[in-house]
């Protein structure tokens, strides 16, 4: 069953066509996904005393229904390492056309995967995984599945990306918790078939894995026109 | 709905037979089904009269016996009062021949069909289609017969969306020698589709392989399809039109770009256990192996060769299609040696292709192909029989067989395509051995084999 506080972020969503960035790890959150600790600051003080309760460094990102391509549209500030950095980038989001605020949240590092999800003319839901980050378009190097998936599709997709093997300790690299990344998978999954037709696609993009877990950088929900 | 009387009819009804045009679609199935089929066939139109000394009836109710099935080729607006008319004389289904209706726009009119056949409980295919052919039953197709080639009565049913591609693959099938239990045409699909033919087809005892050409699902049609596919145990093969990938369309997240139409098809068809095939060789390759082997393989191939360069292209073909060729252990080895003729015990080579050279005789292929069926090293073989090599004879076909009818593990040939081979290749085919005119043919029918479980 839709929790009704997702019903009601999707509706009222509706007039921008998508769900902005907290709202929707907040709908990630309430599926069982994890995301970073954030808080969506409408000043600079409930920017700052998040910043005092969880240490640097922070990212910062633009709220506005008018910025969708956040990175390419420089809405992003990484590695704010102080309350100058703080208050700089703050002010700089918040001047951002039609702001609500601004997302302050901790730094997550790990490899760089897309998990995303596609409702199908043909096939209903279906869900994506694979290499992440700013080139996932680039690199095309992903699995799909239609929803709902099991934990041995999760497993098939990630031995069928291309590059599963940089997963894996490559060259003494970190590897990605695939526990971790199975339960998110399967989380994602239980969540989109419950969403359904109510979203047209989602990106997860990037979800930060490593040996011990798979949070959610960034989230985009778009739904039907 | 019952599918009995639609596609297993022991009569028929032409509707829209003409008094005057001899090639009308509806005279030329009246015709062919009259002259070649054991089955009752009845004219109608409404003028009424008489075609070659037999009644037209001028109303499917005056033919005076219940009719299984009706074929309808009349004009587009008067199919659906040609429709209730079957219905009420009592008819078991419909093959709507007529075009006219959601390909060219007029879709009301055939949702009109769609609510009549679902209240009425009476099956239709088509409208816009070729309908059925079924070897030694029934042929709908309004093609004269002179024109077409007809595959043998066999195992594997084939649904296409396109009249047109069912028809070549027909031809195809003929050429290779596999036998169709039946041939669907379901044109606009409005009633009849993929699914439904798919869940009759499972439980057909006549069917054993499955294959399907599609163009496109209805909306959640492709879930409909695989959840169907999941639940038959028959193996599927389908090829897909509209692979190219849809350029230039603005999609605003990188999901929705990177699962395109066929990624999202081609993924979820293997997850699925349904094997792909993406041209139509391929599919005539995997219908011809699956009409002989419905089981399941892991991938691990033996090469049994006369030449050395046909066994290395297997290789890369098996490399290719991602089927594994161990080198076969020692033992083995050492073991398949002291079986081979003395001649060729200094120059075959026996790690895998096993290449038996040109000297070799039609003894050291059934001794290779006898001791590799006998071990768990491979789970398939690929037989390169090249029968200009003097050592060999044309019976080496029907003996390999044997192998296979005495130890049970598949087996695929490759035979070069020439008419004076023609008793070594039956001797392999009649007895349910896959041959392929092709290497890359015979690796992809050992391909077929191998698919992935639901």
């Amino acid at each position: 069953m839709l929790n009704p506080e997702i019903l009601e972020i999707i509706s009222a969503s509706k007039p921008w066509g998508w769900v902005l960035e907290p709202e929707a790890k907040r709908i990630l959150s309430l599926g069982g996904i994890r995301v970073p600790r954030y808080k969506w600051a409408q000043t600079l003080e409930e920017a700052l005393q998040f910043a005092e309760e969880n240490g640097y460094p922070l990212v910062a990102k633009v709220v506005s229904p008018e910025v969708i391509h956040k990175t390419e549209q420089k809405g992003v500030a990484l590695g704010i390492q102080n309350k100058i950095a703080l208050a700089e980038a703050f002010h700089r989001l918040s001047s951002f056309e039609g702001a609500k605020g601004v997302l302050v949240e901790e730094s997550i590092h790990g490899i760089e995967l897309i998990i995303g999800a596609k409702i199908d003319f043909q096939f209903g839901p279906v869900i994506l995984m694979g290499i992440g980050g700013t080139g996932v378009e680039i690199y095309q190097d992903t699995s799909l599945r239609m929803a709902p998936i099991t934990a041995e599709d999760s497993e098939s997709m990630l031995n069928g990306l291309k590059a599963h093997r940089l997963l894996e300790g490559y060259r003494g690299a970190e590897t990605v918790n695939r526990t971790a990344l199975s339960r998110t998978l399967l989380a994602f999954s239980d969540l989109i078939m419950t969403l359904d037709e109510r979203v047209s696609s989602v990106d997860l993009n990037p979800v930060f894995c490593s040996a011990q877990d798979c949070v959610v950088g960034d989230a985009r929900i778009m739904l039907p026109s | 709905m019952n599918y009995k009387r639609l596609l297993q009819p022991k009569s028929i009804a032409v509707i829209g037979v003409s008094l005057h045009n001899n090639r009308h679609p509806a005279n030329i199935v009246y015709q062919k089904n009259r002259l070649r089929y054991p089955i009752k066939v009845f004219a109608v139109n409404p003028r009424g009269g008489e075609i070659q000394g037999e009644r037209l009836y001028e109303r499917p109710g005056d033919i005076p016996e219940k009719v299984d099935l009706a074929i309808i080729a009349v004009r587009a607006d008067l199919v659906p009062d040609t429709m209730a008319q079957c219905i009420s004389a009592g008819m078991g289904g419909a093959v709507i021949i007529s075009g006219g209706f959601s390909e060219v726009g007029q879709t009301e009119l055939q949702d009109r069909l769609v609510k009549m056949a679902l209240d009425a409980d009476f099956p239709f295919i088509g409208p816009n289609c070729l309908g059925i052919f079924s070897p030694g039953l029934v042929d709908t197709f309004f093609l004269p017969p002179e024109r077409t080639v007809r595959p043998e009565s066999g195992n594997v049913a084939l649904v296409s969306q396109s009249g047109g591609v069912l028809v070549d693959q027909m031809v195809n099938f003929a050429g290779e020698g596999v036998g169709l239990s039946l041939g669907v045409s379901i044109g606009n699909k409005a009633l009849v589709d993929e699914v439904s033919l798919l869940e009759y087809l499972s439980e057909d005892p006549n069917t054993d392989a499955i294959a399907f050409y599609l163009e496109g699902f209805s909306k959640n049609g492709g879930r409909r399809f695989v959840e169907a596919a999941c639940h038959c145990q028959k193996p599927i093969v389908v090829l897909k039109s509209g692979r190219s990938p849809e350029g230039g369309r603005a999609v605003s997240s990188h999901t929705a770009s990177l699962a395109g139409d066929y990624a999202v098809f081609s993924q979820v068809m293997t997850q699925f256990g349904v094997i792909e095939a993406r041209t139509q060789f391929e599919l005539v390759s995997f219908c011809e192996a699956l009409s002989c082997y419905q089981d399941t393989i892991n991938g691990n191939i033996g090469i049994v060769t006369g030449s050395g360069g046909h066994g290395a292209l297997t290789v890369d073909f098996c490399a290719s299609h991602g089927l594994n060729v161990p080198v076969l252990s020692e033992k083995l080895q050492a073991n398949l040696k002291t079986r081979l003729s003395q001649s060729i015990q200094g120059i075959a080579s026996t790690g895998n292709p096993v290449d038996l050279t040109g000297s070799a005789i039609d003894d050291d292929f059934v001794a290779a192909a006898d001791c590799l069926s006998q071990s768990p090293e491979v789970d398939c073989l690929v037989l390169l029989v090249l029968p200009y090599s003097p050592g060999t004879t044309s019976d080496l076909g029907a003996r390999l067989s044997e192998v296979y009818q005495r130890v049970g593990k598949p087996m695929v040939a490759y035979v070069p395509n020439l008419e004076r081979y023609r008793m070594l290749i039956e001797g392999f085919e009649l007895n349910h051995i896959p041959v392929s005119p092709a290497i890359e043919g015979a690796v992809l029918m050992a391909g077929a084999m191998r698919r992935e479980s639901c």
